[in-house]
């Protein structure tokens, strides 16, 4: 079926081979499970292709992972198909990255959320603790009861990495506060139990708690959601969540996983794209803490000022957050 | 005091964890007394959990969810009782298939009606979702912690759903029991030909028993995605179907050791939840992974040693075919 097409496409090559024009540019981005609507960090990723897209004119191709297998299947047909830049998005996509980076080491790759160590890759991370430090803040400050709470998705470093980031910015404000933690399981089901996720919070509230940060993906959904019934406070993740129970939600830990994808994107069209690993904090707005005209009512005007202080002291370095190291 | 007010909590966990499992038990009991093994439960509790919440969105009613999730429910039962029962199919087969097709559908489906990345829209309004009830002076009672906190947390503030799943099972042991139908339907299950023999229809009891079924996993679904949460999410059963089954087992196909398998399993759950980084005297802080295995270890330690031999019914597995 494809066969009359590639001389056309050979002839292309041959002629179009030193001057690149924007026509050429093929962007590719490959979604991880939960999908382009997941209302967190697959989301978050689509606003950025969006953006660029929107932007630029310039198709992007996009696929939404369904089962474990599809990975290299469909990472090698955007590669044989002369994308220009493939974006694999979340960290179990690594592996299959590293797999299909080395059959076609001519075009460009980008992780985001893993580490893969190929001339032809770049790696794209995030200083989660860092937002993850003022949720804490803000969490210890709106606390009346003076314990807080947090649900993890599937228990792996960088869930972890939240987790640590947050019991240092409650105890930052207040270190006699408690912080109650649970993870949801250990295997890929714990992104999708949001019944798990909210009878984990409801215990958490049930010990005290009345503030409790999420990083779970959809079990979240369930986290937020007993909050919400309870009359407490939630705090998102990853994309800004605060629009989901206006009045409930205190603020979000933000993971501009769509200013990596857009800067990945226009990056590799200008020619200016590098390979190897990049890190994104607080200082680079690759995170941030959310304010909007849902939550302007629960963050007070000390409270605001207490965290943009301790986010400057953070991109000073005067404040060092604690980073999760896998044992 | 704390240790009251902490057991307390966790038995109101412990109930709304069971729920879902005492009523795809029940409905599991019904089927496999009959004579066809249950292994669709999971795959009807996924249906009907999309179909409530898909039509709560639609709708805003939460009722007529709950109609929507039974009747996806009873269409797959009936579905897999076609195969089993009138064309004589392999159960574990054909229930399988259907676990598989919903596993997928659902998604697929979400998607394309609701383009929210194979998930519904979040059920908030008004009438949407199953809410706790809160009893007369449950929040007065509070002040008196004993035994004003059990009452206020352990008989009130439950949903409907809850309450249905607590009256079901005296309800199962009754008609079980103590009724023609229930007599029949035991009997169905352990010796078919003596059944027909008595002139009583072998496939129009297994069908019923499958429609019984159908319509418990059809609320169960119902309440675990418009109740405990608040919208449809894939794969969100997580496997409650085949904890339901072996709660079964483990109870002997019996309702009321049934509900106790239930209230254990979820007394497990429950119990991990709140374990999870406490320091345990004398042991220190117990592994997150360990805590999250705890039920399943508790499950193969108490199936394997302690409940004794479990009969199953023994027609079950056996299509019965009439003799010519």
């Amino acid at each position: 079926m494809n066969s009359p097409r590639i001389p056309l496409l050979l002839a292309l090559a041959a002629t179009g081979a030193c001057a690149a024009s924007a026509a050429d540019f093929s962007p590719a981005i490959v979604y991880d499970f939960g999908g382009k609507f997941d209302r967190s960090f697959n989301q978050s990723a689509s606003v950025g292709a969006e953006r660029f897209k929107k932007e630029t004119g310039i198709a992007v191709h996009e696929f939404e992972i369904q089962n474990a297998s599809q990975r290299e299947q469909i990472m090698r047909q955007f590669a044989r198909r002369g994308a220009s830049i493939i974006v694999a998005v979340g960290f179990t996509q690594a592996s299959a990255v590293e797999t299909v980076a080395k059959e076609y080491p001519d075009v460009k790759f980008a992780v985001i959320d893993g580490l893969v160590d190929l001339p032809n890759v770049e790696s794209i991370n995030f200083r989660e603790q860092e937002s993850s430090f003022l949720c804490g803040m803000a969490a210890a400050m709106a606390s009346k009861t003076g314990s807080v709470g947090f649900v993890g998705g599937m228990d792996i470093p960088l869930i972890r990495k939240f987790a640590l980031g947050y019991r240092a910015g409650v105890a930052y404000v207040n270190p006699k506060d408690e912080v109650f933690e649970n993870m949801t399981g250990t295997t890929p089901a714990a992104w999708t139990n949001p019944s798990e996720g909210s009878e984990l919070a409801k215990s958490q509230f049930g010990r005290g708690a009345d503030v409790v940060f999420h990083a779970a993906g959809a079990t979240g959904i369930g986290v937020m959601q007993a909050a919400a019934d309870a009359g407490l406070l939630s705090i998102g993740c990853d994309s800004n969540q605060d629009y989901l129970h206006p009045g409930s939600v205190l603020t979000s830990a933000v993971k501009r996983v769509d200013v990596a994808v857009y800067t990945v994107f226009t990056e590799a069209r200008a020619g200016t794209w590098k390979a190897g690993p990049r890190v994104l904090g607080l200082a680079e707005d690759g995170v941030d803490y959310s304010l909007d005209e849902y939550n302007r009512k629960l963050v007070t005007p000390e409270m605001e000022k207490r965290l943009n202080q301790a986010k400057a002291d953070i991109i000073a370095g005067k404040i060092s957050v604690p980073e999760y190291k896998a044992p | 005091m704390e240790a009251y007010r902490e057991i307390i909590l966790i038995l109101a966990a412990t109930i709304r964890v069971a729920t879902p499992l005492v009523l795809a038990a029940i409905a599991g009991l019904f089927s496999e007394r009959s004579g066809v093994i249950d292994l669709g439960l999971e795959g009807k509790m996924l249906a009907a959990a999309f179909a409530s919440a898909a039509v709560a969105a639609a709708t805003g009613s939460a009722w007529l969810g709950l109609g929507a999730g039974v009747a996806a429910s009873l269409a797959l039962a009936l579905v897999i009782a076609f195969a089993c029962v009138t064309h004589r199919g392999n159960q574990v087969v054909a229930a399988m298939a259907v676990n598989i097709i919903v596993a997928g559908l659902a998604p697929a489906l979400a998607l394309a009606w609701f383009d929210q990345g194979g998930q519904t829209p979040q059920l908030d309004g008004p009438g949407q979702r199953f809410l706790g009830i809160a009893w007369p002076w449950a929040q007065a009672a509070r002040r008196h912690p004993v035994p004003g906190l059990a009452y206020a947390e352990l008989l009130s503030g439950h949903n409907l759903i809850v309450y249905f799943a607590a009256a079901l099972v005296p309800a199962s042991a009754w008609v079980l029991y103590r009724t023609r139908f229930g007599l029949r339907l035991r009997a169905v299950g352990e010796n078919p030909l003596a059944v027909d023999t008595a002139g009583i229809s072998v496939n129009l009891l297994r069908y019923q028993a499958s429609i019984i079924s159908g319509i418990l996993c059809g609320v169960a679904g119902t309440y675990i995605s418009t109740a405990a949460s608040a919208g449809f999410v894939r794969d969100m059963t997580a496997g409650k179907g085949y904890l339901a089954l072996a709660a079964l087992i483990f109870g002997k196909w019996r309702p009321y050791p049934t509900l106790a398998a239930c209230l254990l399993f979820a007394f497990a759950d429950a119990g991990a939840a709140r374990l999870q980084g406490v320091p345990l005297p004398g042991i220190g802080v117990v592994p997150v992974q360990l805590i999250i295995a705890l039920p399943y270890i508790l499950t193969v330690l108490l199936l394997a040693g302690f409940v004794g031999e479990a009969v199953a019914p023994k027609a079950i597995g056996v299509p019965y075919t009439k003799e010519k």
